[in-house]
C-alpha cells in the first residue's frame, strides 16, 4: 500500500551496511564559544549539537533543590532537520524525549556536589536520519564532560532495529520508518549500566536479548571514537599549556 | 524543557526506612509479595455516552478510560487504516501534587507509552476501520482519566484503555447528501480487536525487582521499567523511567517477570471480557 522499500538485500542494508555495522561516527568537542561545554556528534547523516551551561544559579529560584543541582534538559529538533519542515514548537515526542534523556543523565552526573544550582543541557538535532535521541544523548554526555562537570561515566546511546526480520545496529530513518522495531539504548560504557531504554515495536524475548548484545557492541565502538575525540582536544590543550 | 522534579510525596524518614527494610526482606509494606499485583476491580461501560469505557481500580489507583469514535481523514501514508489516538489527563482531583493545566511530561509519557504498545501490537484492527479508503476513516480516541493516584499509573491506564477498547462499539453511519454523519446513539457492531495487551511496571531498588509499585514505594525508588506484553507473549513496548540505571542481569530478570505477569493480566482481561455483563455495574453501588 505505502511504498515500503526492500530493506535487506543479499544480507546488506539499504545503505550498504552489514547488520552489525555502525554508520561513520564523528565527534568534535568544545565547538561553541559561549557554552561551558559542547559537543557535535554525527552518526552518519544524523547530526546532534549539545551545549551545557552551568552549574549556575537555578532560575526561577523555586525550581532549585536544597541537596542537589537540578538538571534542565531540552531535546529539540531544528525546523530544517527533517524532510518536511518541523514546527519549532515542542511536540509531545520532544517533551517525552527531553524527559528520558534527562533521566539518563541524572544517573551519571554528581548532582549532589552543586546544591541549589542548575545544570542546563540543550540538545539541538541539526539533521535527523534515525537515532536522533541516542545521538543527542551521546552529544549531551560529552558536552557535560567538556564542561568539566563531575560524572560517574559517560553515556553512549545507540539504537538497534529490526528490519525485514533482521536485527540491525544503528538504524537510519528509512529503517526506523519501515522496520518492525526500534530499540534505543543508553549505556554507561565502563559499568555497563543501562540508563535509557525504550522499545517501539515488537520483539520476542530472544530477539530482545540479541538486540541488547548488539547495542553493547555498538556502544563499545562509539565510546572508542569518543575517547579519541577527547584525547585530540584535551591533549592539544595540555601541550599548549606546557 | 525537562527539569529535575521535587520528590513527591515527601515521606518521613521512618517510613522510607520501613519501605526499604521490607523490600530487602522480600516483602511489601502492604503485605504483598515482591511480584504481586494489588487487587484489581473493573467496571465496564460506566460512561454510556462513550463508544466504550471502563473504570479500573488497581488497589487505590483509579483510572477511567473512555473511547470515542469519530470520522476523520486518514494519514496520507496509511490511506486504508483508521487512526488511533491516546491522551492522558492527570486531573487535579487525583492527587495533591497535580495542578490544572495542559498535560505535563509525565502525562504525555504515559499516553505515549500506551499509544505505542497498542499501535505496535496492532491491538486495534485499524485496517478494518476505513470507510472510504484515502478519504474517510474511523478515528479511535482513547482518553485516559486518572482520578485517584496511589501508584502505578501506567498499568492501571493500560488495563482501563484495553478494556474500554475491547468493549467499544462502532456507531451507526448515516450517508447524507453532503457526506457522512455519525449517530452516536446507535451501534452497528464491536470495535475489531486483534490482541489484548497488558503492561507490567516494575520498580528496581538495589537490584531487587518489585511489581506494581505503590505511590510511597515510587517516592523511594529511582528506577522503573514498563514492559508491554501481548496475547502471544511478544514484547511490544518498553519504557525505562527514573533517575538511576540498572544492570543487564536485572533487565533480563524484569523481562522474565513481565512475561509471566503480563500473561496473568491478559488472562484476567479475557475472563472479564468473556462475561462482560457481570462487570457492567453502576459506578455507585449500594
Amino acid at each position: 500500500m505505502s511504498g515500503k522499500p526492500v530493506l535487506i538485500r543479499d544480507g546488506l542494508r539499504i545503505d550498504g551496511r552489514k547488520p552489525e555495522e555502525l554508520r561513520p561516527v564523528r565527534i568534535a568537542l568544545g565547538v561553541l564559544k559561549n557554552a561551558n561545554g559542547s559537543a557535535l556528534v554525527e552518526y552518519g547523516n544524523t547530526k546532534a549539537l549539545a551545549a551545557v551551561y552551568g552549574p549556575r544559579e537555578a532560575l526561577p529560584k523555586h525550581i532549585s533543590l536544597p541537596d542537589r543541582a537540578v538538571l534542565r534538559v531540552r531535546y529539540h529538533m531544528a525546523p530544517f532537520s527533517t524532510t518536511e519542515r518541523k514546527s519549532p514548537a515542542p511536540s509531545r515526542r520532544e517533551i517525552e524525549l527531553s524527559k528520558v534523556i534527562r533521566e539518563a543523565l541524572e544517573s551519571v552526573v554528581f548532582t549532589s556536589q552543586f546544591p541549589r544550582a542548575s545544570i542546563d543541557v540543550f540538545i539541538e538535532i541539526l539533521q535527523a536520519d534515525g537515532g536522533t535521541r541516542t545521538t543527542g544523548l551521546t552529544a549531551a554526555s560529552l558536552a557535560l564532560a567538556d564542561a568539566g562537570i563531575p560524572m560517574r561515566d559517560l553515556v553512549i546511546g545507540v539504537a538497534v532495529g529490526k528490519v525485514d526480520g533482521v536485527l540491525v545496529l544503528d538504524i537510519n530513518e528509512l529503517e526506523d520508518e519501515y522496520g518492525e522495531a526500534d530499540l534505543p539504548v543508553g549505556i554507561m560504557p565502563n559499568t555497563g549500566e543501562i540508563v535509557l531504554l525504550q522499545l517501539n515495536g515488537v520483539l520476542t524475548s530472544g530477539e530482545f536479548k540479541q538486540a541488547l548484545d548488539m547495542a553493547y557492541k555498538g556502544v563499545e565502538q562509539i565510546y572508542k571514537t569518543a575517547k579519541e575525540a577527547m584525547y585530540r582536544k584535551y591533549y592539544k590543550m595540555f601541550e599548549e599549556v606546557r | 524543557m525537562s527539569i529535575t522534579p521535587e520528590k513527591e510525596p515527601l515521606l518521613p524518614r521512618i517510613q522510607v526506612e520501613n519501605i526499604v527494610k521490607s523490600i530487602k526482606k522480600g516483602e511489601r509494606i502492604d503485605g504483598r509479595g515482591l511480584t504481586d499485583y494489588r487487587p484489581i476491580e473493573v467496571i465496564l461501560n460506566p460512561i454510556t455516552k462513550a463508544s466504550g469505557s471502563s473504570l479500573v481500580k488497581l488497589g487505590g489507583t483509579q483510572v477511567i478510560a473512555g473511547v470515542k469514535l469519530e470520522l476523520e481523514e486518514p494519514f496520507p501514508d496509511r490511506p486504508g487504516e483508521g487512526v488511533l489516538q491516546v491522551h492522558a489527563e492527570f486531573v487535579p482531583l487525583a492527587s495533591p501534587s497535580f495542578e490544572p493545566g495542559p498535560p505535563d511530561e509525565n502525562a504525555i509519557e504515559v499516553a505515549r507509552v500506551i499509544d505505542r504498545s497498542l499501535r505496535e501490537s496492532k491491538a486495534v484492527k485499524l485496517d478494518a476501520l476505513a470507510i472510504e479508503p484515502g478519504k474517510i476513516v474511523w478515528s479511535v480516541y482513547t482518553d485516559i482519566y486518572l482520578v485517584d493516584h496511589q501508584g502505578n499509573i501506567i498499568d492501571t491506564s493500560m488495563l482501563a484503555s484495553m478494556l474500554a477498547l475491547a468493549t467499544s462499539r462502532i456507531p451507526e453511519l448515516i450517508k447524507g447528501e453532503n457526506g457522512y454523519k455519525v449517530d452516536h446513539t446507535k451501534y452497528v457492531g464491536p470495535l475489531p480487536i486483534n490482541t489484548l495487551v497488558a503492561t507490567v511496571t516494575m520498580g528496581i531498588y538495589n537490584d531487587v525487582i518489585i511489581v506494581d509499585p505503590l505511590l510511597e514505594e515510587e517516592a523511594v525508588i529511582d528506577s522503573f521499567i514498563t514492559i508491554a506484553i501481548d496475547e502471544s507473549g511478544r514484547i511490544c513496548g518498553i519504557q525505562k523511567r527514573g533517575m538511576k540505571g540498572f544492570s543487564r542481569s536485572v533487565l533480563d530478570n524484569t523481562i522474565e517477570i513481565a512475561l509471566s505477569k503480563g500473561r496473568e493480566l491478559v488472562d484476567l482481561m479475557k475472563k472479564i471480557l468473556n462475561n462482560p455483563s457481570e462487570y457492567m455495574k453502576p459506578l455507585v453501588s449500594e
